[in-house]
């Protein structure tokens, strides 16, 4: 058995990967194994690879997100309930150099702010929204969401939700994705590895989508809730696998590339 | 119809350039002169010319024009624009401000600089199109939740809505606050010969303005704060705000109240029947003048107060059920009578009307009328440029003179300041 | 706040250097790297319990990580820093 020469210490340790620069080192909030900590990376990730920081304005929602402005070290506004739609049109309109970000929930895009999504995408405006669908209001305490799937118990569907009283889960991304304002629709998710490499890359895309001018960019992601869903965190995962997915199929649902019709929004004059 | 060549224009010197102006235009002008980045609107009567005139103005000037989907919408994209230090004004009537609530409350609690300016109309719910000062309450003693006060500035003619217009930037920028202008129907429908008399206040620098964290530490606009040690350290500051503004920013106009026995109070329209009436009332052999606040909040309790010491009664008259009569009655603190007489529903009462409710409330007050020692006439504000605006008597409108302050140290009543020292080592 | 790992590798047992460094303290013992690890050498450390109040995940065997960063990828609180695997030269 021969003796192995000690092993020289390479140069310098290569950085395979750290923390990215635009997320802050305070610990979140958020419960243990949310889904928010991973998509605030991501947007972390994107924003410091595309060199965006400096130049963007991110428009928080009122949800468990609400403390992202803690979180990523970016120019942040908070915006009332279900209204960063309409928040952040002002901000582009007046500002159109700036990158425009916004963040929401289930609850807060598709429930209260239903028209200012619609119209934000109707419009065409040049903003890019990250829309977190983990199909309940978690702040708030697990109450029932637009996306909360049929038979779904939460602590406002506590027999679990159903049609005839509570209606239907909402695809919105997709009623997005018809608009001609609307680039880009994607949707993905955070369960595993490889959907979070998918899901980073339609976030960066959906970015690029804003820069190229095209039009209204949404990515939204399958995210959990393990607290709200009473779950562990590996079994909300598992969950999201099993039985949301069906329900909301993952994918790049349109992107109209340079095609797209490029508004000519009033802000440019 | 071009705005700019007045047909009555005559060498410098001569009188200044006089154009007939619908009200609502005339606001947005005078918006777009003050050096207005950004308007949102919806469309609603009695304001729609207002957002017409934008919609045309703005993209030829390169600046930032939206109708939005909702009125709540749009209170939402002037906080967005208004967050980055953007100069921005909304406007609507009564059922759209209604649903700007939660919006103006989130821009007072971020302190976010807003013109919002409210055309009323009779109400409640749908109401009506015509007139109505039936809003006096939302703008002035709540309009959104939690603990705040907004500058409300009434104007009563349009030259005086055009002046207000600049002045409401200004404010908005120097206290970092919305603000209100409350005209209703008459105004913003109503032609008027308009001075000319635009203004740009001047910029201000800010560092609390969004415009991406570009070699500088990120800024955050928001109105959150979960522990409450840290909100109420917040809501102290904004009362030491709003008291700085009662001290400073407060206006009222005058007119023969020199020897008067009686006042009548009113503003905008009102307070424009209620000069008919003071001047028929005149010549009926009844000693009465007029006092019209400009700044509906902060009211002038005190130049009310002191006037009312000398005076047998005050009559109020109000497009509305009686609203404004509340605050009369708070700084008059019964030192003279205080009668109310108004309309609702659109209707407004003609001077006539006002006349008679005078005579029937000098009879009342009764004969023996205490000859009040003629106290010293409250020092009235002044500041130029109006002196006649073009309709009837000369309305001695002035104001407090303007000049720019920093907010200093704030000024509370004792258990404000007992609790702010406790919080503040 | 990158910690360098030579210098953790002095305490650390000679050979192998550990390809990855774990921020105990931003640990909430959520095991989605433990599930997510494809040579299953992340576990609670029961011994240990953090700031947070958490017992923090652990490498078992640094000689079997390949530095693949899945760990990293599934993390939500960011405890992982990933180094290059240490190749003989």
């Amino acid at each position: 058995m021969s003796v192995a020469t000690p092993p020289r210490a390479p140069a310098s340790p290569r950085v395979i990967y750290q923390q990215p620069e635009l997320l802050s080192e305070t610990s979140t909030r958020y419960c243990p194994g949310c889904g928010h900590g991973i998509i605030h990376r991501l947007i972390a990730e994107v924003l410091g690879e595309l060199g965006l920081g400096p130049r963007t304005i991110a428009v928080a929602p009122v949800g468990c997100a609400v403390f992202a402005y803690d979180y990523l070290l970016l120019d942040f506004v908070e915006a009332p309930h279900g209204r960063a739609p309409a928040v952040a049109t002002g901000i582009r309109r007046v500002r159109p150099d700036n990158f425009v970000l916004m963040y929401q929930g289930d609850g807060d895009l598709a429930a209260i702010g239903t028209a200012e999504i619609v119209h934000a995408a109707a419009r065409g405006e040049r903003i890019t929204g990250i829309f977190v669908n983990n199909g309940i209001y978690g702040m708030t305490g697990g109450q029932m969401a637009p996306t909360t799937l049929l038979g779904q118990r939460t602590t406002s569907s506590p027999t679990g939700r159903e049609a005839s009283l509570a209606g239907y889960p909402i695809r919105i991304t997709e009623m997005l994705a018809q608009l001609p304002g609307t680039a880009y629709a994607a949707r993905g998710t955070i369960i595993d590895p490889s959907s979070v490499g998918k899901t980073k890359a339609m976030i960066k895309r959906a970015c690029q989508v804003q820069l190229e001018g095209t039009g209204f960019a949404l990515v939204e992601i399958l995210s959990n809730c393990p607290v709200g869903w009473g779950l562990t965190a590996q079994q909300s995962m598992d969950h999201i696998r099993a039985e949301v997915i069906p329900a909301y199929p993952l994918g790049v649902i349109i992107d109209r590339g340079k095609r797209a019709v490029a508004p000519t929004s009033g802000g440019e004059g | 119809m071009t705005v700019m060549h007045g047909t009555s224009e005559r060498r410098a010197g001569a009188r200044r350039a006089r154009v007939l102006m619908k009200g609502n235009e005339a606001i947005a002008e005078a918006a777009i002169q003050a050096g207005c980045d950004a308007y949102f609107g919806y469309p609603i009567t009695p304001q729609a010319e207002l957002l017409e005139w934008m919609a045309r103005r703005m993209p030829e000037l390169g600046r930032t024009f939206v109708q939005a989907e909702s009125e709540l919408a749009a209170i939402n994209m002037a906080l967005g624009a208004g967050a980055t230090g953007a100069r921005v004004m909304v406007s609507s009537s009564s059922p759209g401000i209604s649903l700007m609530a939660e919006g103006m409350s989130y821009m007072a609690g971020s302190e976010i600089p807003v013109v919002l300016v409210n055309v009323m109309r009779g109400g409640p719910g749908l109401g009506s199109i015509q007139p109505s000062q039936s809003d006096y309450f939302q703008a002035v003693k709540g309009h959104g939740h939690g603990d705040y006060r907004t500058p409300v500035l009434a104007p009563a003619s349009i030259s005086e809505a055009v002046d207000l217009v600049a002045h409401a930037f200004e404010l908005a920028e120097r206290y970092r606050t919305p603000v209100f202008i409350l005209a209703d129907g008459t105004l913003g429908q109503a032609m008027e010969p308009v001075e000319l008399r635009f203004r740009t206040p001047e910029r201000r620098a800010n560092d609390w303005a969004l415009t991406g964290a570009d070699g500088r530490p990120p800024r955050v606009v928001k109105s959150l704060d979960l522990l409450p040690e840290n909100l109420e350290r917040h809501n102290l500051a904004l009362q030491a705000k709003f008291q700085e503004i009662a001290r400073r920013e407060v206006r009222w106009a005058g007119q023969q109240l020199e020897d008067a026995e009686f006042a009548i109070v009113a503003y905008g329209t009102a307070a424009r029947v209620a000069r008919t009436a003071v001047a028929r009332g005149r010549s009926r052999g009844i000693k009465v003048g007029l006092f019209r606040p400009i700044t509906l909040w902060p009211f002038p309790e005190r130049e009310l107060a002191r006037l009312a010491a000398r005076l047998r009664g005050i009559l109020v008259v109000e497009l509305s059920a009686g609203q404004m009569v509340e605050d009369v009655r708070l700084a008059v603190e019964g030192r003279c009578p205080v009668a109310f007489h108004g309309r609702m529903g659109g209707m407004i009462p003609t001077p006539d009307e006002v006349v008679e409710v005078l005579r029937s409330f000098q009879a009342r007050v009764g004969r023996r009328a205490r000859r009040k020692a003629l106290l010293p006439l409250p020092a009235e504000s002044k500041v130029e440029p109006p002196s006649g605006n073009g309709h009837g008597a000369v309305d001695r409108a002035g104001w407090a003179p303007v000049e720019p302050v920093e907010p200093s140290e704030p000024v509370l009543a004792g258990g404000h300041r007992r609790r702010l020292r406790e919080v503040a080592r | 706040m990158a910690i360098d790992p030579l210098a953790t590798r002095a305490r650390a047992p000679l050979p192998p250097w550990t390809p990855l460094v774990i921020a105990e303290d931003k640990c909430k013992g959520c095991e989605l790297c433990v599930a997510a690890c494809p040579k299953a050498v992340l576990a609670l450390d029961e011994g240990v319990v953090n700031r947070l109040g958490y017992h923090p995940v652990r490498l078992t065997d640094a000689s079997r990580c390949t530095s693949c960063a899945f760990c990293a990828r599934v993390c939500p609180d960011v405890v992982f820093t990933i180094y290059a695997p240490l190749r003989e030269v």
